[in-house]
């Protein structure tokens, strides 16, 4: 007279308003207690048609929506636009705005890691460290906001150039921020890096091998956090990257296994420190000169299509552009590195505990707007 | 006790009600006081922390905040989900309340004469007591037809029942040294100087200490031991649900029990109110002595809370299992072995409470030597525009 007793896994909805799904992104989970079963990402949320935007506005009303892409990283999205446009139509950017180019990029992707790498903490339960970050991410909005006036979504660059020059006295104010920052990282480090509670939560946990990491086409730190040393900038070079010195950090592995959460989360601190070396190199090399290239008010790119790939934040960005030669985009397809990052969540959400579902998705830095676009 | 039977007239046994009722009062007075302050000086603290102000517009430096909260609270609908069990979801806050609140029948607020009752089993009462707060957060988590609030639930009921073991361990240590189970001979059994305090009489009561201390965090859901509520996981855990004056009591219970967790911690290993001889007694100053204690390790503990990480549940009953549970019977047979040695050379015990608490005191002087590096270290900062 045995009878069985009837277990059943409980599908739970994280999302689509939860605190650590880092925007409106929704995962159904079957969990048995805390143990996943299977997860499986919705996504669409927030998905506002931009690209479909794109055939309606003119070349350079584009640039705005581009800011709306990635909001933790607009000056990139923007960069990564108008460098396919100029690609197109055969532009050339002048020194001086290329040099610009790559120290507002830069000081952006320092401001989207440290977003990155605070939400990662607090999702560890961690929050001192997170308010710690924005606060020097605010120190970077006071910078940014001196050469374009806007604090999150900047439209600075545009279709041959950068809309204005740096004020005067910016490179001092940099520079001073550089300092206070690098020993701010540190101090960071000693707070949550090196803590072991963080480590125990981080390391060995979701690793991804560097061939699974290629299979899921991941891109930008994700990739280099499985050990893959993959940089655009270095390897396919545009703007002035090829004349800077820079090292690409890559997981290693220090604590756990290669391409675990510690390894991604690591290799946004060291791409950090490589930002501010390009920002000091940028400071001192800067040439005077124009900042915009002649570009006639009403663009027509000749017929044809091109495919622009840029370094942003969250890895490589794709822009597809394609024109008829008309006043505005034909098609335009962005792609972007969090939705690669999001297909490899229900492989390796299995097996693991919810908290774990938490790092994973704080690790791999994935960011609603851009996923949806 | 005289007065009201004599001049009022009344028996024996309603003049221990009425005298019963105003103790009660006068600790419960005291402990919403306490959990009151205790939730402006974590957001203060935090605030301090985190390069911001924390609450500081009503009242002087926002001290009255608690009473504006309460009052919003108290005014918030009461709602109750749709498919709650309705009986449960409405008795659950008080029972997590009254297992708090319980708890100080036996902890002193002063000397041994300001206790509500010395039982002579007061630590057993004391074990025993705090686990009907589990039964409380079980039961929340149950009754709120939710599963985020479930997950919750279940998480607190094998923490809590996990720790309560190396807990209620360590607390072998202090009842070997006074030999009784009563807290008010516990107090009795240690002195007002620090190495005369159970918590370095000798180095497996100061293993007691240490377990306890990260036991009572753990039982009372702080940082990093929050699972129960955990905010970014299980969106606070058991009590979503939750609003209006039921949660009021939830939060009242929770930071009551901070208040607890100092006011245990300093009756059980850190001298209580113990004075010097010729003060012995004065009862204004023990319960300043006692207060100040308490309110030390009430600020440890929120510290803890705004620097850590949380644990994952493994971890976390990794480090119950594996690491306090033997490090608490390390400590009560450590304590066993050398009673029985100090029996019969009586200077040994003098001798190891010193070194004890010179090696504590060196340690702190590192430590203290750390912080001064990380301010000598941190960064400047910057002024733009």
């Amino acid at each position: 007279m045995t009878s069985e007793l009837k277990t059943e896994h409980i599908t739970i909805n994280m999302g689509p308003q939860h605190p650590s799904t880092h925007g409106v992104i929704r995962f159904v989970i079957k969990t048995d207690g805390e143990i996943i079963h299977e997860c499986d990402p919705d996504v669409g949320y927030l998905h506002r048609g931009i690209e479909k935007i794109a055939e309606s506005v003119t070349w350079q009303g584009f640039v705005p929506f581009t800011d709306r892409v990635d909001y933790l990283a607009s000056m990139n999205a923007n960069w990564a636009y108008c460098m396919a446009v100029e690609e197109m139509l055969g532009t050339e950017v002048p020194e001086r705005a290329e040099y610009i180019r790559v120290i507002a990029g830069e000081l952006n992707r320092i401001s989207s890691h440290l977003v990155a790498i605070g939400a990662a903490d607090m999702d560890m339960g961690a929050i001192t460290p997170f308010v710690q970050l924005l606060r020097e991410r605010e120190y970077i909005n006071d910078l940014l906001e001196m050469i374009c006036g806007a604090r999150l979504t900047y439209n600075y660059y545009s279709i041959g150039g950068v809309n204005y020059d740096l004020p005067e006295g910016f490179s001092i104010k940099v520079m001073g921020f550089l300092d206070h920052f690098e020993v701010a990282v540190e101090q960071m480090h000693r707070l949550v890096t090196y803590n072991q509670i963080f480590i125990n939560r981080f390391a060995n946990v979701a690793a991804v091998s560097p061939e699974m990491a290629m299979d899921y086409n991941f891109v930008g730190p994700n990739l280099r956090g499985s050990g893959v040393k993959y940089d655009v900038r270095r390897n396919k070079p545009y703007s002035i990257y090829d004349k800077l010195d820079f090292e690409i950090p890559i997981g290693t592995a220090s604590v756990g296994t290669l391409g675990d959460c510690y390894d991604r989360y690591f290799v946004r601190v060291e791409e950090i420190r490589e930002s501010v070396k390009i920002l000091r190199q940028c400071l001192q090399q800067i040439p005077e000169g124009e900042i915009q290239a002649k570009v006639k008010n009403a663009i027509k790119p000749p017929v044809g299509h091109k495919y622009i790939r840029t370094e942003t934040p969250r890895g490589d960005t794709g822009y597809f552009i394609y024109s008829d030669g008309k006043t505005s985009p034909s098609r335009l397809k962005i792609r972007t590195g969090s939705f690669t990052g999001m297909s490899i969540i229900p492989e390796l959400a299995r097996n693991i505990f919810i908290a774990d579902l938490v790092a994973v998705i704080g690790s791999l830095d994935i960011v609603a707007p851009e996923l949806d676009r | 006790m005289n007065l009201l039977t004599d001049t009022l007239g009344m028996t024996e046994f309603w003049a221990n009600v009425v005298i019963m009722l105003i103790v009660c009062t006068i600790v419960f007075a005291v402990f919403a006081l306490m959990s009151g302050i205790t939730s402006w000086a974590e957001r203060r603290i935090a605030g301090r922390m985190q390069s911001r102000y924390g609450c500081n517009r009503v009242g002087p430096q926002g001290i009255l905040q608690f009473v504006a909260d309460a009052v919003k609270l108290i005014l918030k609908e009461d709602l109750i989900p749709d498919g709650a069990d309705r009986f449960l979801y409405k008795i659950t806050p008080y029972l997590c309340l009254m297992g708090v609140l319980a708890t100080l029948v036996v902890l002193p607020l002063g000397s041994r004469a300001m206790m509500v009752a010395d039982l002579n089993v007061g630590v057993l009462y004391f074990i025993s007591i705090t686990s009907i707060v589990v039964i409380g957060i079980l039961m929340a988590g149950w009754s709120s037809n939710n599963k985020w609030s479930l997950l919750g639930g279940m998480r607190s009921a094998a923490q809590i029942v996990s720790y309560e073991i190396p807990v209620a361990m360590s607390l072998l240590t202090p009842i070997l040294i006074a030999g009784s189970l009563s807290v008010g001979d516990l107090l009795d059994s240690q002195g007002w100087l620090p190495w005369e305090w159970t918590a370095f009489q000798t180095p497996f009561s100061a293993l007691a200490f240490f377990v306890f201390f990260i036991g009572s965090l753990a039982e009372g859901n702080r940082t990093p031991f929050d699972l129960p509520e955990a905010e970014s996981e299980l969106v606070s855990g058991f009590n979503t649900e939750y609003s209006g004056f039921r949660f009021a009591v939830f939060f009242m219970a929770e930071y009551g029990n901070v208040f607890l967790i100092g006011l245990s911690t300093t009756a059980l290993f850190l001298g209580g109110p113990n004075l010097p001889g010729f003060l012995q007694g004065n009862p204004f100053l023990s319960v300043a002595v006692m207060m100040l204690k308490t309110i030390f390790i009430m600020f440890v503990v929120i510290w803890l809370r705004w620097t850590l990480p949380r644990f994952r549940i493994d971890q976390l009953m990794d480090l119950s299992w594996k690491y306090l549970l033997p490090c608490a019977l390390i400590a009560f047979f450590g304590q066993s072995v050398f009673m029985l040695v100090a029996h019969q050379i009586p200077a040994i015990t003098q001798i190891t409470s010193i070194v004890v608490f010179i090696v504590f005191l060196l340690i702190m002087i590192k430590f203290i030597g750390r912080i001064r590096t990380n301010y000598k270290e941190q960064s400047i900062p910057v002024g733009l525009n």
